[in-house]
């Protein structure tokens, strides 16, 4: 069964973030003075061939910890939808 | 005993020259390690030079650290075998979990270039054991992501066991603790992000990096005189004496 699977990383709270901290700087240059809490992070999508959900999550969780994420500085959220074949 | 220096080779590397000028001109032998050898060719000490291995893609050095070569860099190093990545291949090296913590952007998300001073924290390790503690060095950096972190327990860790090898005296990237340099528990792996190739000779404008390199080549001609009477091991590396089992 396939999965459509949604990785976000972010950096971990209480690591510096200093793009997110420069586009938070710029942002009030636009008129926007309300804006604040700006995070930088990278989003990836791929597909999973798994026997079902919790098998396909388990699968990219080891995937992030191993490869995908550096879990010294960064944090990372799953999320899974089955792919629907004809 | 002529000591033999290994350069790693990853795609989009691009300081393997200057190591290779720099300590062929202190009298050793270098060689430039593809990054898809299985083997170490014999070399008594491997540099991981500064670049962009893998294009930084992912994360610096995140990609690098599956080459086959970081196989047997791996078991160099658990053999107390020297290792020291400058820079990117300092990233490298904390991708590759063979050193704690990780390089991320640098505060102010300000690209460094420019000679920094730097203060030598201990002389127990491969690339210190020549200097005088306390020394002050003065060797260019040249990067965006050199601002070291790591979580509080490990930073505690390397502080009690005198595992900061340099710190910064004006901290040019926001650095935990003003870290420029850490090594390992064996003290025989290091990572900096300075780089010692680019002031090792007075036309570079400083001859400071030459005490770090040759602590590096006293390490790698040590490391070479007991390759020499250690018997082969059988395996792909050769001379390389290997150790079973990862740290």
């Amino acid at each position: 069964m396939k999965f459509e699977v949604t990785v976000e990383i972010s950096r971990r709270e209480g690591i510096l973030d200093p793009e997110g901290t420069e586009i938070e700087r710029v942002v009030p240059a636009l008129g926007y003075t309300n804006v604040t809490g700006v995070r930088m992070g990278r989003t990836m999508r791929l597909v999973v061939d798994a026997a079902d959900e919790a098998a396909a999550n388990d699968q990219v969780d080891e995937m992030c910890r191993r490869l995908l994420a550096n879990p010294v500085i960064e944090d990372y959220r799953i999320s899974l939808s089955a792919l629907e074949t004809a | 005993m002529t000591a033999r220096i290994g350069v790693v080779l990853f795609p989009g590397t691009n300081c393997e020259h200057d190591i290779v000028h720099a300590v062929t001109r202190m009298g050793a032998e270098a060689e430039i390690l593809f990054h898809d050898r299985h083997d170490l060719g014999g070399a008594d000490a491997v540099v991981i030079p500064g670049g962009f291995a893998h294009g930084d893609y992912l994360r610096t050095g995140a990609i690098a650290r599956f080459s086959p070569i970081m196989e047997a860099v791996r078991r160099h190093a658990a053999a107390a075998g020297p290792v020291v990545g400058i820079c990117n291949g300092f990233q490298v090296l904390c991708e590759a979990g063979m050193l704690p913590g990780a390089l991320q952007k640098n505060a102010g998300l300000r690209f460094v270039c420019a000679p920094v001073r730097l203060r030598v924290e201990t002389t127990a390790s491969v690339l210190t054991s020549a200097a005088e503690p306390g020394q002050v060095l003065r060797i260019p950096v040249n990067h965006f992501e050199g601002n070291y972190v790591c979580d509080r327990a490990t930073l505690e860790r390397l502080r009690a066991d005198d595992r900061v090898v340099l710190r910064y005296l004006d901290n040019p990237n926001g650095s935990l603790d003003d870290i420029a340099g850490i090594c390992d528990e064996g003290r025989n792996v290091v990572g900096l992000m300075p780089h010692p190739e680019r002031a090792s000779e007075s036309i570079l404008g400083s001859t400071d990096g030459v005490v770090l390199l040759r602590s590096l080549l006293d390490a790698a001609g040590a490391a070479g005189a007991v390759n020499a009477t250690v018997p082969a091991s059988g395996s792909a590396s050769g001379s390389m004496p290997v150790v079973a089992g990862s740290r």
